[in-house]
């Protein structure tokens, strides 16, 4: 260990010293963005170009929607200190329910929408409340949840596969959203050489590309204004790229192909949405202070027992949503639906840099984090690498993320 | 005399701050060195370096022991050396009992079964030594803080010790509690172990070192050797702050005691699991606008509980008794009501109960009143950052920046984030648990003068301390506290050590 390099104050040292004390300092951020285009590149190499091809990459959006889904939730039920182990079984459960309401009563799918959502939130409220009124650790809680919803779910359908969906219902996964700028896709088809491109999933990449980079350069001028560590420049202008480069390059491939899908949507507004609440709100700030030191959470005056079940009330939202796209996308309600699926959430949540000791832990991580097992079991599946050794390499992976973070952190100390 | 230990040239930096400058320290064999400084000089980092915590390669300088240079590469390292270190926060097995713990990692065991009988015997033998009276089955965490204190030193003894390093062992113990220790220091040096102590209170420092060597921003300013000279309090204060200090406590002056601000009437409380112990018994006190009141009594006597159950009955089960805030009955049953009711209560445990450790300042300083940086429920990290620096300014707290997690700070500095965080709640009642708990003198005279600043501008300080030359010296009232009740309560002319003293006393000998 060479101590040299560190050393001096952040002010007085030369450059390339600063540069990697703030490398060592934010490694794991940086580590998960790079091992993620990593994981695509070497999958992109390994499945000869199929894993970005359009299609492919919109059925990766489509099968990691619902991972993507309970991991933000997920991530705040941790961050608070808990865990839920029966996101599988609640997902498979709502899938079932909507299938017996849909199918076998014929109910009209947006009253089957509204009561699957109601009926998380009140799996996710009756789980919370022994674990925040009672104190009963959400280890046991929710692996009680997990086996009573599996076996709720086998008891609905009769041991029997549901299906298949009304087309209507099955648009929340596997529809497109309507091209309605077909006036600008045209001209860049034309431009491209390519035989169509759909204007407004371009029209959104470049919104997105311009916003990431607006509130990136606002942020940067306060952390300056406030004397904030800063970002060393060159990092910065290397992670934009990297970021704005790889949402134009998808949205490209997805505007050649059949445009933005239904759940992109959905995930990506979500996203948005718990980001700015864990990061901006006094709701998610006391959920960080909560997960990071209850006690004295509870002594700065924030209601501990309240927030911790409206995590898990959330977790069961988001549980049924997820529940509700993967029936969808499959067309068919089975009583094996989500299983094991919650490991794959909790896996994304800890590769995503949270910590099971709670008060750490960030959206964005986790979404990365769900790509990544994403991609892997996607690029797996495309080499034809059986089940059993993706499991033993998603299990190695998982373990590698979280031996790195420990690793980081001796480092610093 | 040969030196036992000699540090020279340490060095030692963190990201953004250079800890330690340089530093020299030279420990003879037999003596007891204590090491002072202001929070933030350096002191627990030496130590940590010194012991392995930081292994050798992440510092420069070198160390001498035994007059052989060492380079331990981690705790266990300098414990086969013989060194040993007792943290400033205390690090024992809640669950295991007293004999576990001072074998932990240690057992007397042959082929990996444990023989009880010896464990038991040797930790009677210990606790003989430290002068402990309790069974080695205790589980520790039925154990005061003074007592683990001296399982910890028991523990530390078990280990064939040659160099025992206490960081700040006395903080969290009452007057009695240290004198105990403090002898046992004395005796053990009689035995031939040499000791290493940091402590804030410099009159213990006074009666039991041999040698004092004074930190000031990671470097080394002064050694005195206390045998050959008198020292006196006020030169070492000299060198840890750089300019003499006149008085220990600021003037008294603008305050006025005004109308009743808080009163309290017969607060009874019982243990949370033991619903038989009452071990807050019909207090009723009284809290004027201008006024700093204190609560003096010994360990255990009820003080922290009364202050938590007064602040949304944080602790125990509430019987029975009324509070009222500027004459209205008061609802303080949660402790978000209680502070909307303008109480706010800081805590004598920081670590535990006041602070996310792994949260910057700015968090911290900002939790109990995150609606005064916020704007309908969005955060405005501008406006954290700024009330951050503001306080940061006003209690002088040492850090690289307001960004730095809490972690990262010295003690003392940690001490004066929790104060930071309950003043920008804006609170009329201030309940204020052992406030200067390991804060050096330059910090604790600035945190006089901001709460005589608070009084003055009309709030109410309830104050708890053991450290009664701080009550003397900063109260116009103080309650005296034992076994639950309020025995008594002199006003500042009437109060002295002796009277408070006797108090207890005559209590205790009524209730015997
Ligand atoms: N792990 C760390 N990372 C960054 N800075 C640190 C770390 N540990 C200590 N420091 C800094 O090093 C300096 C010295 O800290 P140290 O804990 O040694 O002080 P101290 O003399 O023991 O103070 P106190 O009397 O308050 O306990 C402080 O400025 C502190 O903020
Ligand atoms: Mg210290």
């Amino acid at each position: 260990m060479t101590t040299e390099t560190a050393q001096g104050t952040a002010a007085a040292a030369p450059a390339g010293g600063a540069i990697r004390a703030y490398l060592t300092g934010h490694l794991r951020e940086y580590g998960l963005l790079i091992a993620l285009v990593a994981i695509m590149a070497f999958f992109q190499v390994l499945t000869d170009g199929t894993l970005l091809r359009p299609v492919n990459i919109t059925n990766l959006f489509l099968q990691n929607s619902y991972i993507i889904i309970m991991a933000l939730g997920m991530l705040i039920v941790i961050v608070g200190g808990n865990i839920d182990l029966s996101v599988g079984s609640v997902l498979g459960f709502v899938g079932a329910l909507a299938a017996v309401m849909i199918v076998n009563w014929q109910m009209p799918v947006w009253v089957t929408v509204l009561a699957c959502l109601l009926t998380g939130i009140v799996i996710g409220a009756a789980q919370g409340y022994w674990v925040a009124y009672w104190g009963i650790p959400s280890f046991i809680v929710t692996l009680a949840g997990m086996l009573v919803f599996r076996g709720a779910s086998l008891w609905l359908l009769e041991g029997q596969s549901i299906g298949p969906f009304p087309t209507e219902f099955q648009r929340l996964s596997t529809g497109f959203v309507p091209d309605l700028l077909p006036w600008l896709g045209e001209p860049l088809a034309a431009l491209a050489g390519a035989r169509r491109v759909n204007g407004l999933t371009m029209a959104v990449a470049a919104l997105a590309s311009g916003a990431i980079l607006w509130l990136g350069l606002r942020a940067r001028a306060r952390d300056r204004a406030y004397g904030m560590e800063l970002e060393p420049t060159a990092f910065f202008v290397l992670r934009n790229a990297i970021v704005i480069g790889a949402i134009l390059f998808l949205s490209w491939k997805l505007a050649t192909f059949r445009g933005l899908p239904n759940v992109l949507v959905t995930m990506a507004v979500l996203t948005l949405v718990y980001a700015f609440i864990t990061e901006r709100t006094t709701l998610g700030r006391r959920i960080y202070a909560l997960g990071g030191n209850r006690k004295a959470a509870a002594l700065s005056g924030i209601p501990t027992e309240r927030l911790t079940f409206l995590t898990f009330v959330n977790m069961g939202f988001l549980a049924a949503l997820a529940g509700l796209i993967y029936a969808a996308r499959l067309n068919v309600a089975t009583p094996k639906a989500g299983f094991a699926l919650e490991l794959d959430v909790i896996a994304a949540v800890f590769i995503g840099g949270a910590s099971m000791s709670g008060g750490v832990g960030r959206v964005v991580g986790a979404v990365v984090g769900a790509f990544i097992m994403g991609v892997m079991n996607n690029g797996m599946s495309i080499m034809g690498i059986g089940i059993d050794y993706q499991q033993v390499i998603k299990g190695l992976v998982l373990l590698a993320a979280v031996i790195f973070d420990v690793y980081n952190k001796r480092k610093q100390a | 005399m040969k030196p036992l230990l000699q540090m020279r040239g340490i060095t030692k930096t963190f990201p953004g701050v250079r800890a330690l400058d340089g530093v020299n320290l030279t420990v003879h064999a037999g003596e007891i060195h204590a090491l002072v400084g202001e929070n933030g000089a350096g002191k627990s980092t030496l130590m940590k370096v010194l012991s392995g915590v930081y292994p050798h390669g992440s510092y420069d300088g070198e160390i001498l022991f035994d007059g052989a240079p060492v380079a331990f590469r981690s705790v266990r390292d300098s414990e086969e050396k013989g060194i040993i270190i007792i943290h400033q926060e205390l690090a024992l097995v809640p669950l295991l009992s007293i004999a576990e713990n001072i074998f932990l990692g240690n057992e007397c065991a042959r082929g990996g079964v444990i023989s009880w009988r010896e464990t038991w015997a040797r930790t009677e033998a210990l606790l003989a030594k430290v002068g402990l009276d309790e069974a080695p089955q205790t589980p520790v965490e039925r154990l005061g803080v003074g007592k683990q204190q001296l399982v910890e030193i028991a523990k530390a003894l078990s280990r064939r010790v040659r160099l025992l390093i206490l960081d700040e062992p006395t903080a969290a113990l009452s007057e009695a509690d240290s004198e105990k220790l403090l002898d046992l220091l004395l005796e053990l040096r009689a035995q031939g172990v040499t000791s290493i102590i940091i402590s804030h209170k410099l009159n213990e420092v006074r009666r039991v070192a041999d040698r004092v060597t004074v930190l000031r921003d990671g470097a080394t300013v002064a050694s005195h050797d206390a045998r050959a000279e008198t020292l006196t309090e006020d030169m070492i204060v000299r060198d840890m702050v750089g300019r003499p200090m006149e008085n220990r406590y600021p003037p008294r002056e603008g305050r006025q005691a005004g109308e009743v601000l808080m009163e309290v009437r017969d607060w009874r409380v019982a243990h949370p699991e033991h619903a038989e112990r009452i071990v807050v018994r019909d207090v009723s006190l009284r809290l004027r606008a201008g006024e700093v009141v204190g609560i003096a009594g010994l360990m255990g006597a009820g003080r922290t509980e009364l202050a938590m159950s007064l602040f949304g009955e944080s602790w125990g089960r509430k019987l029975a008794g009324e509070a009222l805030i500027e004459g209205r009955p008061a609802d303080i049953s949660r402790v978000d009501r209680a502070i909307a009711s303008g109480l706010a209560y800081v805590t004598e445990d920081r670590k535990e109960l006041g602070l996310v450790l792994d949260e910057p300042i700015t968090f911290n300083v900002t939790l109990a009143n995150l609606a005064g940086v916020s704007r309908r429920g969005v955060l405005s990290p501008r406006e954290e950052s700024r009330v951050a620096e503001r306080y940061r300014e006003a209690m002088v707290i040492r850090t690289p920046g307001v960004h730095q997690k809490v972690v990262n700070l010295s003690g003392g500095n940690q001490q004066k984030v929790v104060l930071s965080k309950w003043l920008f709640a804006d609170p009329r009642v201030l309940i204020l648990d052992e406030p200067t708990r390991g804060i050096d003198v330059g910090a604790k005279y600035e945190i006089y003068t901001i709460i005589n600043r608070l009084a003055a501008e009309g709030r109410g300080i309830l104050m708890i301390s053991s450290e009664m030359p701080e009550l003397l010296g900063m109260c116009d009232r103080i309650y005296v506290m034992c076994e639950g009740t309020v025995v008594g309560e002199l006003s500042a002319d009437e109060a002295s050590q002796e009277r408070i003293m006797s108090l207890i006393v005559k209590h205790r000998r009524q209730a015997a």
